[in-house]
């Protein structure tokens, strides 16, 4: 016993310090089970990997220059003449938030540039959310087992869009207020509780003296908490399901292949921390954004030609601006579809994307797990609907602008306006047809690739004097990465009518299924990818060229 | 729709785990993984060393620049400003602490990750994966935990106990709703009504003088409040909010309105300002034509037919108010708008 003792105490006091501390830690939170299964995960490397690292880094920079920003802002609307050190501002009466505002911009020593920051990083992070899930999207990283995953990745996405506008509204100057103006007009058009929300919302009639302490809970507590939540949810389930991968040779739907956490990922994920950051620090530094002193402080009477909302809002803001007047009066009420629709439409166009990997995986019927991503192009149909999504998305962002388009380019608002009316419409279809015409025509060229072998550059001049290239076939390595990708064969509903002639009812949404599967996965929607047979075939020297 | 309605040969095989040699058989097999490839790193030592010297140069910087930072912090005055080609005049002191700040940042995110990529080990492995969904021995063994504990809380048999839970916790949510209610008053008819009444007198917002009829030139734009209401008020920002106004003086020939013009004065005739959009001021007067243009949405409407709307999102035409002149020459309101101004709502009617 007495030897026991003495060898655990002699090695307890060898053990290095680093060691004890966390064996102290261990004890207590078990840290070493954890450690076991992490500290040398392996993740697959591919650049589009890390654009949701973009997104979780601004978020952190946010969150860190929002802290610093809340010492110094005073969110209220009580009005104060200003005297502060901005000279074409002193005197002017100005809301207390303003005031602060402009007091950190020009008071506060590094105060603007930690403004700056946050308000760039605001931008990035909202943007790096619309690259991350286009990649995820295009790539099929949303199917089982992650269709949860993408859901919270979604509703990031657009409760960043509401925390930016709670964000930007703050300061309370003429360029915001009149976005929040726009919003209590839309919070208006919705029938029948319109008007007591926008009551309810502003403490009174617009503007009245509560939205800006209102938004700044909503802007640095409510939201933020709910979004810190959701990304510590996503960066569990990412850990949880473990990456997707593209394929390739060695990887399979069931393994994971790549470098270790630690230390690889270690450094160069944390590396890139910095790099983000030091890349928004120096935007910041050189790159002015929402100069409020040259707006001036907010009122409902005055404004600027060339108002925009912040980049992530432009598309609503397109919507409400091509949609066409319309107001219904019915029975002592007003039915303002012309503000109304667009905002119906908003959360549509949203819904859209975010419901979709439940309806491909419905018309697919595959419950099957996928850790392999899909080119883009071997799903022709998905890929379509996605650039066709984005497009509705981007014609909004163009309407949003059509002063701006007008004004830049000598056109006439009425015509950027017309223009776009009809691509709301016309926009995706077109889209979607010429996506799936590019997909198809690659995913032809992949095919001619495998059983042709690639262009050398080569050119042979035959005895009869004809000209040919020389092909060179393919690698091993690439043949399998061309044809590794999954085909579905489209549905049938068979026979409607059994061996006894008894008619069976078909369900509509059996039929529907049915359609969008053959849409999906009929040879307009897919080319068959090369088999061994015609490859032997080709390969073994017929009419090979 | 279960799984069970897709046939089994619709769905594409399951890709083969194993690793096959490649053969006559299937050109196509996985080949498994590539041999690692040495980088330069990996088999000349100077070259390593080389990468450690960048990787501690990249680091030196940083520190270097963060020494930066906290000297201009303290020696750079925070309203200088100074010229840098080719973007312009900048704040003096926002562009060193910004470059400074961010150099020290982004040297060492250069650093970890040239570090990484050079010296760090790149031979890729591969890892297991196991399915996300349970054994089915586990989904029996919670299946039955699960039963048992219901059991023996008898929610499904002592139904009262149930019923009576759930009816409380549908409840007393609704103390959470009720709490809300005072967040603002209820809207009555407070966006029918305006300042403007009777005899009030139009106020140029910009000289805040009341104005005569001889103050408003054709083919010019002037914003007015009416009396009485000044910036300094409690209440200024809610009631400019609907009592801004916009006058111009057209020909009276030239107005198409019948109603327009029985409201007008020698032409001149008075708008409501806020768009019935969604509320921005319209700010923009085309003299020739007389449309005014909302520069947040490109409302359009013509202020010679009644400023009904000719282009735009904008839903009806604006109020008008009706006004005349006084005994003493000034233009005076004669009466409220006969509408609501401002973006139209549901009570609206």
């Amino acid at each position: 016993m007495s030897t026991t003792e003495t060898t655990e105490s002699r090695s307890r006091g060898k053990a290095p310090a680093g060691e004890r501390v966390a064996d102290w830690a261990d004890g207590r939170l078990g840290i070493y089970s954890l450690a076991k299964a992490n500290m040398r995960k392996i993740f697959p490397d591919h650049w589009s990997f890390m654009l949701g690292e973009v997104c979780l880094y601004s978020f952190i920079i946010i969150i860190l220059t929002g802290v610093y920003l809340t010492l110094f802002f005073h969110p209220s609307m009580n009005e104060v003449e200003y005297h502060g050190s901005y000279v074409p501002l002193q005197g002017q009466l100005m809301s207390e938030a303003f005031s602060s505002t402009l007091h950190i911009s020009f008071d506060v020593r590094g105060g603007l540039l930690i403004r700056q920051i946050h308000h760039w990083a605001a931008l990035i992070f909202l943007a790096g959310m619309f690259v991350h899930m286009m990649r995820v999207f295009f790539t099929g990283a949303f199917r089982k087992p992650r269709e949860i995953n993408w859901l919270f990745g979604f509703l990031l996405f657009v409760l960043g869009m509401f925390t930016g506008f709670t964000g930007y509204s703050l300061p309370d100057d003429l360029l915001s207020g009149t976005g929040v103006r726009f919003t209590e007009g839309a919070i208006l058009s919705m029938p029948i509780v319109g008007t007591y929300i926008s009551f309810f919302l502003f403490g009174g009639e617009f503007p009245g003296v509560d939205f800006v302490a209102r938004f700044y809970s909503i802007h640095i507590l409510l939201l933020p908490g709910i979004m810190l939540g959701l990304v510590v949810g996503h960066l569990i389930l990412v850990f949880y399901h473990k990456h997707t991968q593209f394929a390739g040779p060695g990887k399979t739907n069931k393994n994971v292949v790549g470098m270790p956490l630690l230390p690889v990922y270690m450094a160069k994920a944390g590396g890139f921390f910095f790099l983000v950051f030091g890349v928004i620090a120096v935007i910041a530094a050189v790159a002015q954004i929402n100069p409020i002193w040259a707006m001036g402080p907010y009122r409902p009477d005055q404004v600027s030609t060339g108002a925009q909302p912040d980049w992530y809002m432009g598309f609503a803001e397109g919507l409400v601006r091509y949609m066409p007047g319309w107001e219904i009066n019915l029975w002592g009420h007003t039915l303002v579809l012309g503000v109304f629709i667009p905002l119906v439409l908003f959360g549509l166009v949203l819904m859209a994307i975010a419901v979709y990997p439940f309806i491909e995986s419905w018309v697919t019927g595959d419950k099957r797990e996928h850790h392999i991503l899909d080119r883009p192009r071997n799903a022709p149909t998905r890929t379509a609907f996605g650039v066709a999504w984005v497009t509705v998305y981007m014609i909004g962002l163009v309407g949003g602008g059509n002063d701006l388009w007008a004004t830049h380019f000598h056109l006439s608002i009425n015509a950027v306006t017309w223009f776009v009316r009809i691509g709301f419409f016309a926009g995706p279809v077109l889209a979607f047809i010429i996506t799936k015409r590019i997909c198809l025509g690659l995913q032809r060229r992949d095919k001619d690739k495998v059983l042709h072998g690639r262009e050398s550059g080569i050119i042979k001049r035959l005895p009869h004097g004809e000209f040919i290239e020389v092909h060179e076939p393919l690698s091993q390595d690439a043949l399998y990465t061309l044809t590794a990708h999954e085909q579905y064969k489209p549905l049938e509903i068979g026979p409607t009518v059994d061996e006894n002639g008894v008619e069976r009812k078909v369900k509509g949404s059996e039929k529907l299924r049915a359609k969008l599967s053959k849409s999906y996965f009929d040879e307009d929607g897919q080319i068959p990818k090369p088999t061994v047979e015609e490859y032997k075939e080709i390969t073994s020297g017929h009419g090979h060229h | 729709m279960s799984s069970q309605e897709i046939p089994e040969e619709n769905l594409p095989a399951e890709q083969d785990a194993h690793v096959a040699v490649a053969d006559e058989k299937n050109p196509f097999a996985d080949p498994g993984l590539p041999p690692h490839e040495h980088r330069i790193q990996d088999i000349d030592e100077r070259a390593a060393r080389r990468s450690e010297r960048t990787v501690a140069l990249l680091f030196t910087v940083s520190m270097l620049a963060t020494v930066g930072f906290i000297a201009s912090y303290v020696a750079i005055p925070h309203d200088k400003s100074v010229f840098v080609f080719p973007i312009g005049h900048l704040n003096a002191l926002n562009f060193a602490l910004g470059l400074t700040l961010g150099t020290a940042l982004f040297c060492i995110g250069a650093g970890a990750v040239h570090w990484a990529r050079t010296l760090m080990s790149d031979v890729e492995v591969a890892d297991d994966r196991h399915a996300i969904a349970a054994e089915p021995e586990v989904k029996a063994k919670v299946m039955a935990d699960f039963r048992q504990g219901a059991k023996e809380s008898a929610i499904g048999r002592r139904k009262l106990i149930r019923n009576t839970m759930l009816g409380a916790l549908t409840l007393v949510p609704l103390s959470g709703v009720v709490l809300l209610r005072d967040l603002g008053p209820l809207p009555g008819t407070k966006l029918r009504h305006t300042l403007w009444s009777k005899g009030k007198l139009l106020v140029n917002m910009n000289t805040n003088e009341p104005l005569r009829p001889s103050d408003v030139a054709v083919g010019s734009l002037t914003f007015a409040k009416p009396e009485g209401l000044e910036e300094h008020d409690h209440d200024f920002q809610n009631e400019i909010a609907k009592a801004a106004l916009m006058i111009v003086r057209l020909q009276p020939d030239d107005i198409k309105d019948k109603r327009e013009l029985e409201w007008s004065h020698e032409g001149i005739v008075a708008y409501s300002k806020i768009c019935t959009h969604v509320g921005c001021p319209i700010s923009l007067y085309e003299q020739q034509t007389h449309h005014v243009l909302c520069p947040c949405h490109q409302s359009t409407f013509d202020l010679s037919d009644g400023a009904r709307v000719i282009f735009g999102p904008a839903g009806h035409a604006l109020p008008q108010l009706r006004i005349g002149v006084n005994d003493e020459g000034y233009l005076e309101a004669l009466g409220d708008f006969d509408e609501p101004v401002g973006p139209a709502f549901w009570e609206r009617g």
